[in-house]
């Protein structure tokens, strides 16, 4: 089965690594096929930032997303501007501190959207006490609630794409994103 | 043993070039092929070669063609603007039967165009932007793996030919990330020295249709490279018709008679197929999509995917031609490549163009639209 994701937020919160960490936990650890696309504008930090994946069981052709299964917001803007291509029935997960829920309730409503709070910014300040771990909490929350990628999976690839010596705390963030939403 | 990887394509050619042997690198960084000269800059060093960034485009072309003269393989990667400026340089290097390789990421163009965005629009310009009559090789990947294995082929077929080979990438390509296996050993071509002493050796002499063996520099040979119509010995002849006629003759047909060696295809389900699409690069990943699910629909559709575009498989394409009622090109321009396929299908088949362009791949289900409507048409 094909499964499409997008993680939105702006520049700066490690998104386009959180994509290319669940490509590597896919392809490489459990052995099934992911292609990982990412916006590619001129900014650096601060604009808006998005990674894509498209995650199957069968060899991917066509290598992009247009109506994902599940949406992954970290900020007000990403979600606001991505949630209208969200299948019925899919997944939203957001940051709740990051962004104003009032605006998206009737969708959520009207769509059947499956919807998940993972305050990975506030639990990356309080319990790692590294905001810049953000990505990796959320890394933790999308394997626990999609399951679309096994834990095992994530964490070896935490391990070869974070920079060396800071394995422990990402690896920390990792599991405190997962308590959040079980 | 091969290693499994989750890399860019930008990164696969690197890696590509390094296994094929690359020991130099001369390049001006541009979008969307930046990363293919970081990569070489940290890794090159660390393999016994070499990485200037020159101060433009012109400059690096010429570097890379000195250094090769000097005896290692060399790359450049660049993109639509720095490709343009190449192209004096290209032509020199076809004239001086020099091997090189040069990785052109396609971006939104004319002119600076669109940096973060993938066009296929130097497809002739790759064919035929330096003046003269001239034959180059020029490849096309549409997945990571082509990336590398395609850039393993390039450095090979430059080396056999003694030609500048262009990949011609694109930016959807350069830039996702997917799976790719590298072998600890892939089959590397070397560089063929002369079997004469110094004394007896002439720098052009070849058999009609061949490629002669080619020195370095500083090794006792008389080695005098130049872009002005040469004899046997490599020395300016310029006035002489039969001369030029017989050496820019020599210099087509050493590709274009081993067309059949060099030109690679692949094709899924033509043998039965009414409508065929042909495509190479990014798009073909849409069409391989739209096939399948025409076939699904019960429409008997097929797919070419052209691994390298020049010398342009001529044989494949009309065999197709005479099969198939209908080709569909898809290619992200407005209609380069389309106009080879009409060359070789006159007569056989009805060719049409779906052209894009804008910076995104067609839609799966665009294209099959487009099926429908074609099918529709007879």
């Amino acid at each position: 089965m094909r499964t499409e994701m997008r993680i939105a937020g702006f520049g700066g919160q490690g998104i386009i690594l959180a994509g290319i960490v669940i490509g590597k936990a896919a392809a490489l650890y459990d052995n099934i096929y992911a292609v990982q696309t990412q916006s590619y504008g001129p900014e650096a930090r601060g604009g808006a930032s998005r990674t894509e994946l498209v995650i199957s069981d069968e060899e991917i052709d066509y290598p992009k997303v247009q109506n994902p299964d599940i949406l992954v917001a970290m900020s007000h803007e990403a979600m606001m501007a991505y949630l209208h291509d969200l299948k019925d029935n899919g997944i939203l997960i957001v940051d709740p501190d990051m962004i104003n829920e009032e605006e998206i309730l009737p969708f959520i409503k009207e769509h059947n959207i499956k919807y998940y709070h993972a305050p990975a910014t506030k639990t990356a300040n309080e319990k790692i006490g590294l905001p810049i771990v953000a990505n990796i909490v959320m890394l933790g929350s999308i394997t626990e609630i999609t399951k679309i990628i096994s834990a095992d999976a994530v964490i070896k690839s935490i391990k070869d794409s974070v920079p060396k010596g800071t394995e422990d705390k990402n690896l920390l963030a990792f599991e405190a994103g997962r308590k959040i939403v079980q | 043993m091969s290693k499994e990887y989750f890399l860019q394509g930008n990164e696969a050619y690197a890696k590509g070039a390094l296994k094929a042997g690359c020991k130099f690198f001369a390049g001006y960084p541009i979008t969307p092929s930046t990363e293919i000269a970081e990569d070489m800059a940290r890794d090159l060093p660390k393999n016994g070669g070499v990485f200037i960034q020159m101060e433009d485009e012109i400059a690096s072309i010429g570097a890379i063609i000195g250094a090769s003269w000097g005896g290692s393989k060399t790359m450049t990667a660049t993109s639509g603007p720095g490709f343009s400026l190449m192209q004096e340089g290209i032509g020199y290097a076809a004239m001086t039967e020099t091997p090189l390789v040069i990785i052109n990421i396609q971006r939104g163009s004319p002119s600076t165009g669109q940096p973060t965005m993938a066009s296929q629009s130097d497809v002739m310009q790759a064919r035929w932007g330096s003046h003269g009559d001239y034959e180059i090789i020029v490849l096309s990947p549409s997945s990571v793996q082509e990336c590398f294995d395609f850039t393993v082929k390039s450095f090979n077929l430059s080396e056999k030919y003694r030609v500048p080979v262009i990949v011609l990438g694109d930016e959807i390509v350069a830039h996702m990330r997917e799976k790719i296996v590298i072998p600890d050993n892939v089959e590397i071509i070397p560089r063929k020295m002369p079997k004469e002493s110094p004394e007896e050796f002439l720098l052009c002499k070849a058999d009609e249709n061949s490629t002669p063996n080619m020195p370095v520099f500083a090794e006792g040979y008389n080695v005098h490279v130049t872009g002005l119509t040469h004899d046997e010995r490599g020395y300016p002849d310029t006035n002489n018709p039969q001369e030029h006629a017989k050496l820019v003759s020599r210099l087509c047909n050493k590709i274009l008679k081993n067309r059949e060696d060099i030109t690679s295809t692949d094709s899924y389900k033509c043998e039965d197929a009414e409508i065929v699409l042909i495509s190479y690069g990014a798009p073909s990943r849409s069409v391989i999509t739209a096939v399948k699910n025409a076939r699904n629909e019960g429409i008997k559709a097929g797919f070419l995917k052209l691994n390298t575009i020049w010398p342009f498989p001529d044989e494949e394409v009309k065999k197709l031609a005479k099969s198939a009622d209908n080709i569909i090109m898809v290619e992200m321009n407005l209609g380069q490549l389309v106009n080879e396929v009409k060359r070789v299908a006159q007569g056989d088949a009805k060719v049409s163009l779906f052209g894009k362009i804008g910076g995104e791949i067609h839609k799966p289900l665009e294209i099959l639209s487009f099926i429908k409507k074609v099918q529709g048409g007879n």
